[in-house]
């Protein structure tokens, strides 16, 4: 796999550091625990194409939001948070 | 014997003889050889002894799909099994022996296993060798592993280089032949950058513009996602030896041509029976003959062209069966002009021989059977397409019917496949023969597994009909060709044993690598020392010079004790602990993580991360924070520093510093993207050493610059500022302690840190400074109950380490919601606290189970266990401890129980810490 | 017919004509009184176990394509119980048990290989965590002993003792822990349910859960639709699409995993072995083959292939332990998909819908828990209480904060 990191270019799979689904958000003031428990534990791992979080960890340290598909792992988009 | 060196032709040069040797026989051949041509240039057939039934086996192909010559290539630690002798170029002094075969190739005793075969139908084992239960570790495994296996390692560690590399290229092209080349002149023509890799050796490199870079010896055995391949160049003879190219392009074209199947029939595996294809290469290329008298088996016109071959050569030609009801115009042609006989319609029912071909028996047309004397059986059921690559790829194979061969189905991203690759060109006139039925003998269809016409129907029968679930039953396709040669002819045989046509009975998978790939070459260079990098600390130097014993700590290595004449590591943490209690003693503290937060917001931003309050810390001032995960468990702990209205540095564990950095790069650009914050790890750009002890300040006293003043009103415990030293370096002073001293942290440029730690020893000479290493810090902290790694594992919560205070209710930060989950603050958690040995000696140890005294040592009175031990010079053995309900159980007994270690002994829980409780020393 | 020396004898001498399909080609029924969902080592350890200990009726597997598809035919085929915590070590160890007298109960050959498995550690931390987690197996009955240096050389000489960037200090050795051979466990259990009259049904995707008044009816296939008393969820790679047909969201994300093995070799490694200081492990299989793995792929993923870091990363692991391997080559690897919970543990639990059963988020480990793990969800199933040893793979457990992380990497799947 090779992401196209805004900042620094093209870079291979190694430099990268896959986290967590993008499409969860940090509940905010008011959220219940159930929201919570989603927010931490629960996600929805379909087959479809989704929102990523990657972390340039061995480049610019940049947050990147990966749109990719998880059968065939094309990227799709690569987006700044 | 009946191979022979043709006396003319062949890439070969008769000029450099190559002297070799094979089961310890002196043979030569010539330059351009590979030791399959020049074995069989001098006579050789039998080579090696077949997996299960350890049948003679001879050369079966020219190609990296050789299923059955299979050798051990040199000596010693450079021995290499398996090694396919159509692929290994003839060097000078080139040892290889047989394998698989006791006592010798040609007399091997568990030959016998072919008496027995019918015993050792597909699948038997799963059927047996069940009773008695024990014997299956004891008697039958071991005998199974004995005889299975083909070749030996070493059991050495590999002598040689591997290096890796990267290459970025517009156009690889995979394959040198006709295709390839014409495709790769084209995309040159476009001023792209292009690669031509091809896994043989070129003889004369192809004459190619120079924007191509042609790479010989390099198999490209994988794709992988985003235009990424895999490629290996061996260099014979050369170091490295082998060579991992990564290749990033842009377009990947396959033409990586056809490869023959073989005629399945009795026999077919006896040392002479060989693919037509490879015959007319070991003529071509090698100019040497497989035998004397060639019997030519066929069912498509393509592998015709071995005839005038032979006859061109002079080899005897003992007749050629075309499987074919009619044969074509093109091959009675080309035998007549040969002068050899055609025998259409007919089948070739078997091989006979003992070690090698000596006939072949067939059925003509008008099912009489006849005996043709013949040393070699040149056969061809067609060509398969080369897809393998592509078929590695989620790409499932499509069967074409007039070609009767699978083509690639969809293709990697940005790939082509072309030529005979593609199905063009290949399999004219061809009439399907997929085997010759049941006559007795055994019908190879997985050469290299043993896997026979019979096992896959027998497979069937059992209910193993997903070509998958036959695979895996029989084992065919599972060796280290992957059944090249074997695949296509196997799904014929399931369809046929279902009753259903070939692409319903499916195809099975190629998988990555397509040949072999040494775990070295994978591994380059990152073996050994090199395996990972190594980070010196920036006293490095300095703690060489003081004989420091170094530890690995992460990637960093540390000094862990400093030992004088006579001493052991106890003796000299013991001696550098009671330095800092009672002078001076300095420490390089590097390789806690350092992370720089600047920016309006820096504060609010440390709000967020940490779990207690920031925003009123002074400027000049450092605090202890805690951070959590949003799961609400301890991440990390350290102390973080004020320098000024809009800047903080923050320090993390050794161990965490990368995970810490990034969790607040997480915080700034995605969860609190609004703040005005900016972060850098400056772990590597300041080396920070402790100085701790009675007599730090006196020490330090001597080497900051006026006016700077590091006396405690000015100084105080926590304080810190930003200053100069030793004449004008600048420098950050932290008045913080671990030791639970009174103890700095000096931090400067890291080009200082042997100047500063050399500056220091002299100034704290006169009070007998003395520098300490990891073992003498550990004492310490456990001395002063500071959690860190054991108790920092990410298991634990605030409440777990009593530091539940921290957990500020007047805001959001990470992990406040679920840090508050009933289960999370239960008393009945095991918490730390202190241990001491009731005995005041017996040695605790970090890992021992804490069980109430006097039941049964099991799970169900496991207590907790201790996190971190160690033997404190003014206190005797202490220890850290998770404890259930710990802290509502000071000064009771518990049992400290270490069975793997045959540890068991009675302690009592104490404070967490055991020193200096008041912290009356810190703040002297 | 049961399956033994003498029957393989007497076929022998007929040429093989006698034996019949290991299961039944079973046709799916209108309906079940339990269905389960997933033919792969849990589904069909399940059925097994529920057909032979609990009264529950008609029972069928219905598995999407050939039997043995999924990760029991990809794993790396290492049984142990060594784990560290409560909730883990007397589940694990119930089905080393299992293992244990798994061939004779079942009549398969499953080479059940009790060759031993050696944790390396390398340095004072890790051989401290290593003790803690020794004792714990000790403490729940477990076997377990702590080598140091000598003891280990003497038992493994080949590793890298002298040169080594991580020097290596010593094992946790589990001696009863070993290998199995992977597609036979599934094919033995499928045979011996089939012979306890479970119907076994192959190319039968579940493509719905079919529920009413919140309680589960049955399920939708690709070969129609199928009536249920009960239904148990056992599809391992596939928990969270096989969940959402029945409204549910998991706490699991889907991960590939790889694994390798090389050439044949005559015998090199006697046990199983994992690297400290790195992701490697190694053992040999009865055939020749080192099979031998490493980290998961660190994306999400389903599919069933992974990327080249990971396969540098593997033998770069491989040679730092053992540089004996150099010359040993790959032979070919492949990819599986991992259910990888958010704290690395299974679940076996009951579902908010009535009568439908959950069984999954096994993580690169559900191999060595095929026999317990259809054992508890049999229990579970039949009567709709877990089983003691499992009690706590509940699927409430990370609202509740009861989380079993072994490794303590936190709410991050790939990291477990
Ligand atoms: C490379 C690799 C190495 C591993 N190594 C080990 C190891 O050494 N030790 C260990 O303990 N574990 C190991 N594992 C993990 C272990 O293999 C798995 O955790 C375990 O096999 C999962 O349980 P299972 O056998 O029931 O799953 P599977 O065999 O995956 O069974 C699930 C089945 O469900 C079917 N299915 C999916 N969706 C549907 C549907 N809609 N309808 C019907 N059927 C469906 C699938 O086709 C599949 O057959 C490894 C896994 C991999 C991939
Ligand atoms: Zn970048």
């Amino acid at each position: 796999m090779r992401i196209a990191c805004p900042y620094c270019g093209p870079r291979g799979l190694e430099e990268f550091l896959y986290t967590q689904d993008a499409s969860v958000t940090r509940p905010g003031a008011g959220a219940t625990g159930q929201d919570w428990v989603d927010y931490v534990y629960i996600r929805e791992n379909t087959k479809a194409p989704r929102k990523e979080f990657w972390y340039h960890s061995a480049g610019c340290h940049a947050w990147l939001i990966l749109t990719r598909d998880v059968v065939t792992h094309e990227i799709m988009a690569v987006d700044l948070p | 014997m009946s191979g022979y060196r043709l006396p003319t032709g062949g890439h070969i040069n008769r000029n450099i003889a190559i002297p070799f040797s094979f089961d310890g026989k002196a043979y030569t051949g010539f330059a351009g050889d590979t030791l399959a041509s020049a074995l069989l240039a001098n006579g050789v057939k039998l080579v090696g002894r077949s997996f299960k039934y350890h049948r003679p086996r001879g050369i079966f192909t020219a190609g990296s799909e050789e299923p059955s010559a299979l050798v051990e290539l040199g000596q010693g630690a450079c021995r290499e099994p398996n090694t396919r002798a159509t692929m290994v170029e003839l060097f000078n002094g080139l040892e290889a022996s047989s394998q698989n075969r006791f006592p010798s190739l040609k007399y091997d005793a568990l030959a016998i296993n072919n008496l027995f075969s019918p015993l050792l139908a597909a699948g038997f084992y799963y059927k047996t060798f069940m009773w008695p239960a024990k014997f299956w570790e004891r008697v039958y495994e071991p005998l199974i592993r004995r005889a299975a296996g083909l070749g030996r390692n070493a059991g050495l560690p590999d002598p040689d280089f591997y290096e890796k590399t990267t290459e970025f290229c517009d156009v690889l092209v995979v394959g040198a032949g006709t295709d390839g080349l014409a495709v790769a002149r084209a995309a040159a023509a476009q001023n792209g950058r292009v690669i031509v890799c091809d896994e043989y050796p070129a003889p004369s490199p192809p004459d190619l513009p120079a924007n191509v870079t042609f790479l010989p010896r390099t198999t490209v055995f994988a794709i992988y996602d985003g235009g990424t391949y895999a490629a290996l160049t061996h260099l014979p003879n050369a170091s490295p030896r082998q060579r991992l190219v990564r290749v990033v392009a842009g377009r990947g074209i396959i033409a990586t041509g056809a490869l023959e199947r073989p005629l399945v029939f009795a026999n077919n595996d006896l040392p002479g029976v060989m693919l037509a294809g490879a015959v007319a290469d070991y003529i071509i290329r090698y100019a040497v003959s497989p035998g004397r008298n060639i019997l030519l088996a066929l069912n498509n016109d393509d592998s015709a062209v071995l005839i005038p071959l032979l006859a061109a050569a002079n080899i005897g030609i003992a007749g050629i069966v075309d499987t074919r009801r009619k044969s074509s115009d093109l091959v009675y042609r080309l035998a007549r002009e040969a002068d050899a006989s055609v025998f259409a319609g007919a089948t070739i029912l078997a091989a006979q021989g003992r070690l090698g071909v000596k006939s072949a028996v067939i059925k003509q047309h008008n099912g009489t059977m006849l005996r043709l004397p013949c040393d070699t059986i040149a056969t061809s059921g067609g060509f398969n397409p080369n897809i393998a690559l592509t078929a590695q790829f989620d790409a499932k194979p499509v069967w074409n019917e007039t070609i009767c061969a699978f083509t690639a189905g969809m293709l990697p991203p940005c790939a082509r496949i072309i030529g005979k690759a593609a199905g063009q060109g290949i399999n004219a006139g061809i009439e399907p023969h997929w085997h010759s039925g049941f006559s007795p003998g055994k019908s190879f269809v997985d050469l290299q597994n043993d896997v026979t016409v019979k096992d896959i129907k027998l497979a069937s029968q059992e209910g193993f009909c997903a070509v998958e679930q036959v695979k895996r039953y029989t084992t065919l396709g599972m060796a280290a060709d992957q059944g090249k040669t074997a695949n296509v002819n196997a799904l014929a045989i399931l369809a046929e044993a279902r009753g259903i046509s070939i692409p319903e009975a499916g195809t099975t998978r190629f998988r990555p690598p397509y040949t072999p790939v040494s775990i070295g070459a994978l591994a380059g260079a990152h073996k050994g020392k090199h395996f990972k990098p190594v980070r010196l600390a920036p006293t490095h130097e300095f703690s060489q010079a003081q004989g420091a014993v170094a530890v690995e700590s992460g990637l960093w290595l540390r000094a862990q004790y400093y030992p004088r004449a006579g001493e052991g590591w106890l003796a000299a943490a013991t001696r550098e602990v009671n330095t800092v209690r009672n002078a001076v003693g300095i420490c390089d503290v590097t390789t806690l993580g350092k992370i720089d937060i600047q920016g309006p917001d820096a504060a609010k931003f440390l709000e967020c991360v940490y779990t207690n309050s920031w925003a009123s810390l002074p400027i000049g001032r450092v605090r202890y924070g805690l951070m959590l995960r949003e799961d609400g468990f301890v991440m990390d702990d350290g102390t973080t520093a004020r320098l000024g209205p809009e800047h903080f540095v923050m320090t993390t564990t050794t161990a965490n510093a990368a995970k810490v950095m990034q969790h607040l790069e997480f915080c700034a650009q995605v969860l609190w993207k609004h703040l005005e914050v900016s972060l850098i790890s400056v772990t590597d750009q300041w080396a920070q050493i402790a100085v701790a002890g009675p007599k730090s300040r006196a020490t330090l006293a001597k080497i900051v610059d006026d006016p700077f003043d590091v006396s405690n009103d000015s100084c105080p415990y926590m304080a810190c500022a930003g200053l100069t030293i030793c004449g004008g370096t600048p420098a950050r002073l932290f008045r913080l302690s671990f030791s639970g001293e009174l103890a700095y942290e000096i931090a400067v440029p890291a080009r200082y840190g042997n100047a500063l730690a050399e500056k220091l020893m002299q100034a704290g000479a006169e009070f007998g400074i003395a520098p300490y290493g990891t073992e003498a810090l550990g004492i310490m902290r456990i001395e002063k109950g500071h959690p860190a790694g054991p108790e920092l594992n990410g298991q634990t919560t605030a409440h777990d380490l009593g530091l539940h205070k921290l957990l500020s209710t007047k805001k959001d930060f990470i992990g406040r919601t679920m840090a508050a989950r009933p289960a999370l603050t239960n008393p009945a958690r095991p918490t730390l606290v202190g241990l001491r040995p009731e005995d005041g000696t017996t040695t605790l140890r970090a890992g021992s189970h804490l069980l109430p005294i006097g039941v049964p040592a099991t799970a169900a009175h496991d207590q907790g266990h201790v996190t971190s031990a160690a033997r404190s010079p003014t206190l005797g053995p202490i220890a850290l401890a998770l404890l259930a309900d710990g802290p509502a159980r000071l000064g009771e007994k518990i049992r400290v129980y270490d069975p793997v270690r045959q540890g068991d002994c009675i302690a009592r829980v104490v404070s967490p810490v055991h020193y200096d409780p008041a912290g009356t020393r810190l703040h002297a | 017919m049961r399956y033994s020396a003498l029957s393989l004898l007497a076929q022998a001498l007929r040429g093989h004509t006698g034996w019949k399909p290991a299961w039944r080609k079973a046709m799916p029924a209108p309906g079940y009184d339990v269905v389960i969902i997933g033919g792969g080592g849990g589904g069909l350890s399940t059925a097994y176990h529920l057909a032979r200990h609990h009264h529950a009726g008609r029972i069928a597997v219905l598995e999407k394509g050939w039997l043995g598809n999924g990760s029991i035919g990809r794993n790396t085929t290492i049984i142990r119980s060594n784990y560290l915590l409560p909730g883990n070590v007397p589940f694990y160890e119930l089905a080393m048990k299992l293992w244990e007298g798994l061939e004779q109960e079942i009549n398969y050959n499953a080479m059940v290989s009790q060759r031993g498995i050696f944790n390396i550690y390398h340095n004072d931390a890790q051989r401290d965590s290593y003790a803690r987690r020794g004792n714990a197996m000790r403490l729940h009955g477990v076997d377990a002993e702590l080598l140091n240096r000598e003891q280990l050389r003497r038992e493994i000489p080949y590793l890298d003792y002298e040169n080594a960037r991580f020097p290596i200090q010593g094992a946790l050795v589990q001696r009863r822990a070993g290998t199995a051979r992977h597609d036979a466990v599934a094919w033995g259990y499928a045979r011996a349910a089939d012979r306890l009259g479970v119907d076994i049904i192959e190319n039968c995707e579940v493509t719905g859960i079919d529920i009413e008044n919140g309680a589960v009816t049955g399920v939708q296939t690709a070969r129609g639709a199928i009536k249920a008393g009960k239904v148990g969820i056992a599809v391992a790679g596939a928990s969270s699409l096989v969940a959402a047909m029945a409204g549910l969201r998991l706490p699991i994300e889907s991960h590939a995993l790889q694994a390798f093995v090389s050439e044949g070799l005559k015998p090199l490694i006697d046990n199983v072995i994992t690297f400290g200081a790195g992701h490697f492990y190694i053992s040999q299989s009865d055939k020749g083959g080192l099979v031998f793995g490493g980290d998961i792929e660190g994306y999400n993923s389903y599919a069933a292939r992974g990327n080249l870091p990971t396969v540098e990363d593997v033998c770069e692991g491989g040679m730092a332990l053992m540089p004996m391997l150099g010359r040993a080559r790959l032979l070919r690897s492949w990819g599986g998909i991992m259910d990888m919970t958010m704290d690395g543990s299974p679940i076996i639990d009951k579902t908010p819908v009535k009568n439908l059963f959950f069984n999954g988020g096994w993580c690169y480990g559900g191999f060595k828990a095929t026999p317990a793990s259809g054992y508890c969800f049999a229990h579970l199933i039949a009567r709709e209480e877990p089983h003691p040893v499992a009690a706590a793979y509940r699927l409430d457990r990370f609202a509740e904060g009861k989380l079993i992380d072994e490794k303590g990497a936190g709410a991050q799947p790939n990291l477990h």
